[in-house]
């Protein structure tokens, strides 16, 4: 079947790509594929897209040895025409792209009720309905996790933006408050937004956060519990001599936002710091207090990087080099080394990188500037969708604590008719990678185990262009941990041979061609939220490549752009290179929750989450499968695949809270 | 007298630079050109306002293509179906699209690109829906997709 598929006629492939259109911003117009309309010119952009695929086809053709009989994969060739359009984009133009999938001849995609309740997901943390994006103060405070949130009490989209609120014992299971902060002032009359707390020495706590005044100046504002003795912090109240800052001179009035909390300086101080911009170079400006009411302003910045634009959402934090516990955020020394991480307003993504911190004048240097905060080759959190993220220090387990907002990868009129957009990620716990010593390392929080119910283990060789259904039941709420190794002789044969080229280095999820383009040894992985025909599946997958250092190089990707036939969702092929030490067999994680994908390498060095949004690979027709799209190799797959349970999240109510309290 | 005049030029001058330099750096700079100049407002707008000025636009040829989606339901009947389809988009696109524009692109605008980056979608989705050819509504739906590449354009100069 593979085989012939690769003979297709070219105007087929012209005429139905499944990858996505690119709309970029700055593009010549007639360049834009868009869909229906071609103008002459397009003809000719057409053709020549379709010479350099013939002769890409060629390529691989001949770069292969013909021992393809068993090929039962996943083999899609409409995805290749992809390769030509996209190159040449730039990973900063892609960020929050629309790109309008999907071919001509289909109509547009009418989403029914059925669907779209499918979609909300049963243990990722969202209110009832309505709009939600950044995650606010997270807390632990008198027995309860505090969660706070952007909400749009009107609408499925943003505005009117008030604090919406949450409590949990363990992280997982929420019960909604009522909403904890509303915009009755005039200095945040145009939203309450981002803020971050503190927890002070005699437990008491400090919020501080954005206002965007009646004038839409950007200023900072503190608040407090009204009652300290009320677990669940049901009411607060804003301080009288609001606002605390305000943009100071050089920063622009719409450049000021997103407080941290706050960390003890050697002089007994408070410390905060808050991003900004001058022109095109993001920074993050300090702030020290004794009260948190009256602030001197550093001169110094605490860091600052060209041509990254403005930073929103900075957090800052210390990390242990030698152990896995979490630290509070005052923490400092030899053995710590501190994060700076900031939301890129720009390009929609999280970068961080970690450094050293010099207390005495509040500054912090990356250990690689090569890979500084915001630039394209710095770190991400994660490769996906996720983005405002925020830790807090879990002083009640040690550990530090990740949450971030997943917005929507679907059209607004699909937000309104069901009624929702966004969710956050599940927390994680975050420490640094003590292997390599100079990445993040992210996992689950240990309590979503508690979600497990029913699982199989399964052991399965895997040979080279095969999909294998996996039997699990029900397959649209699940935790999969996989472990993966490759045939000694494949590996050998790669690293041994000088002749075989290093394409490591060229290879990008995103650009090249997603998970039906076949190397010698991947992609390989898991398809999930697939139909029994793979008409629409999501895989998550690793593909291995010779790098120039004659050394093996491992990406991990998630493709969604078979995720869904709709033609009005986003579907892009996320991922990075993950780190793989000297015997370390390849492993990762996914968490299938509806339209949600959270999927961990390596043991969390490298996270992608991704929203899908499928049309039939729902309810009972959702299937998973294991797929090895290798053109040699043999892969052998170690897993165990959990259905998990509902978080069953509600609003408050008498049942809900004592049902907590026993917990 | 000669002098104020002159100052008045000048001024004049200089802030229908601030619409050439913007339109400049838009993917379509005459429709840009024409769309803002066509508009008093623009002579002494700053980027917010030019962005403003733009979305106005997009709701106003919403309006109107929802009109023609009206007209097209009586002259068109067999096309109920992707007429549906369209009006449910460009609802979306004039109520829901250009409120939030609005509203972001003076405090927030990465929500404002988003918002006008979805009206263009909307627009698309809605022609795609009608079979080659038959679509009474492609000239408008091309015309909202230019708009809202252009005013994306200038949305991104805020963030």
């Amino acid at each position: 079947m593979a085989s012939s598929d690769a003979l297709l006629p070219i105007s087929a492939r012209e005429e139905e790509p499944l990858c996505p259109y690119t709309r970029l911003p700055m593009a010549d117009p007639n360049q834009e594929t868009h869909g229906r309309r071609r103008r002459p010119f397009k003809g000719l952009l057409a053709v020549s897209f379709g010479l350099l695929f013939i002769a890409f086809y060629v390529a691989l053709i001949a770069t292969h040895d013909g021992s393809r009989s068993n090929d039962a994969g996943i083999h899609e060739t409409k995805t290749t025409t992809s390769r030509a359009r996209l190159a040449g984009v730039s990973e900063k133009s892609n960020a929050g792209l629309w790109k309008l999938s999907g071919d001509r001849n289909t109509p547009a995609f009418e989403w029914n009720n059925s669907m779209l309740s499918w979609q909300r997901t049963a243990f990722h943390f969202q209110p009832e309905q309505n709009w939600m994006n950044d995650p606010n103060g997270p807390l632990f405070y008198k027995g309860w996790y505090h969660f706070f949130y952007q909400y749009n009490p009107n609408a499925a989209v943003w505005g009117d933006i008030v604090w919406g609120h949450a409590v949990s014992r363990d992280l997982i299971h929420w019960v909604h408050l009522p909403i904890a902060m509303v915009a009755d002032q005039w200095y945040d009359s145009n939203g309450v937004w981002t803020g971050s707390a503190t927890i002070l020495p005699d437990g008491s706590i400090v919020m501080l956060y954005t206002g965007s005044t009646d004038k839409a100046v950007q200023v900072q504002n503190l608040a407090y519990p009204e009652d300290p003795s009320d677990p669940l912090l049901l009411k607060w109240v804003k301080f009288p001599g609001n606002p605390v800052l305000v943009p100071p001179p050089g920063i622009l009035p719409k450049d000021f936002r997103d407080p941290t909390t706050a960390w003890k300086t050697s002089e007994g101080k408070w410390r905060i710091t808050i991003g900004s911009k001058l022109n095109r170079t993001g920074i993050s400006l300090v702030y020290d207090t004794t009260d948190f009411k009256t602030y001197e302003k550093l001169d110094t910045l605490l860091h600052r990087v060209p041509n990254t634009g403005m930073w929103e959402c900075v957090d800052f934090y210390p990390v242990s080099k030698t152990a896995v516990n979490g630290l509070d955020t005052s923490v400092k020394g030899p053995d710590v080394k501190h994060i700076v991480k900031a939301s890129m307003d720009d390009t929609r993504f999280d970068h961080y990188a970690v450094g050293t911190y010099f207390d005495s004048n509040g500054t912090w240097i990356p250990d690689d500037p090569t890979i500084d905060v915001g630039m394209s080759t710095s770190l991400r959190y994660d490769y996906g969708k996720f983005y405002a993220s925020k830790t807090f220090y879990d002083q009640n387990k040690g550990r530090r604590v990740l949450w971030s907002w997943i917005g929507e990868s679907d059209s607004e009129a699909a937000d309104v008719q069901k009624g929702w957009s966004s969710v956050q990620g599940i927390p994680r716990t975050v420490v640094l990678d003590t292997k390599t010593g100079n990445n993040l390392v992210q996992w689950p929080v240990e309590e979503i185990n508690s979600l497990r119910l029913s699982s199989k283990q399964f052991d399965i060789k895997v040979s080279p262009g095969s999909v294998v259904p996996v039997d699990v039941g029900s397959a649209a709420q699940l935790d999969i941990e996989a472990e993966f190794e490759i045939n000694k002789e494949s590996l050998d044969k790669i690293l041994g041979n000088a002749s075989v080229v290093a394409v490591a280095e060229e290879f990008s999820c995103e650009k090249s061609g997603g998970s039906t383009v076949r190397g010698a040894l991947g992609p390989f992985g898991f398809s999930v939220l697939a139909t029994e025909s793979l008409s629409e599946q999501t895989p998550v997958y690793f593909y291995v490549a010779k790098g120039k250092d004659s050394e093996l190089k491992t990406i991990f990707c998630t493709d969604t752009s078979r995720s869904s036939v709709a033609n009005d969702v986003v579907k892009p092929i996320y991922g990075s290179v993950v780190p793989v030490l000297k015997g370390e067999k390849l492993t990762m994680r996914i968490l299938v929750d509806h339209s949600i994908v959270e999927a961990f390498g390596q043991g969390g060095r490298t996270c992608i989450t991704s929203r899908v949004y499928p049309t039939s690979a729902i309810y009972g027709a959702a299937k998973l499968f294991l797929f090895n799209n290798a053109l040699d190799a043999t892969v052998t797959a170690s897993f165990r695949v959990w259905q998990m349970n509902s978080a069953f999240i509600h609003p408050y109510s008498e049942e809900a809270f004592r049902a907590l309290t026993r917990t | 007298m000669v002098k104020m005049m002159m100052m008045a030029m000048m001024v004049g001058v200089a802030m229908g630079n601030i619409v050439d330099k913007t339109c400049k750096q838009t993917p379509d700079y005459t429709l840009c050109l024409s769309l803002l100049r066509s508009d008093p407002r623009s002579s002494s707008a700053d980027t917010v306002g030019l962005a403003l000025i733009l979305v106005d636009k997009i709701k106003a040829l919403g309006a109107e293509t929802l009109g023609q989606i009206n007209e097209a339901y009586k002259t068109k009947p067999m096309l109920k179906k992707p007429l549906d389809e369209c009006s449910l988009r460009y609802k979306t696109i004039v109520d829901v699209d250009v409120h939030t524009a609005i509203i972001a692109v003076k405090g927030n605008p990465k929500f404002a690109e988003g918002a006008v980056v979805d009206a263009g979608v909307e627009a698309s989705i809605c022609d795609g829906g009608f079979t080659k050819g038959q679509s009474p509504l492609t000239s408008l739906t091309q015309r909202m997709e230019k708009i809202c590449d252009v005013t994306r354009a200038i949305i991104r100069m805020l963030l």
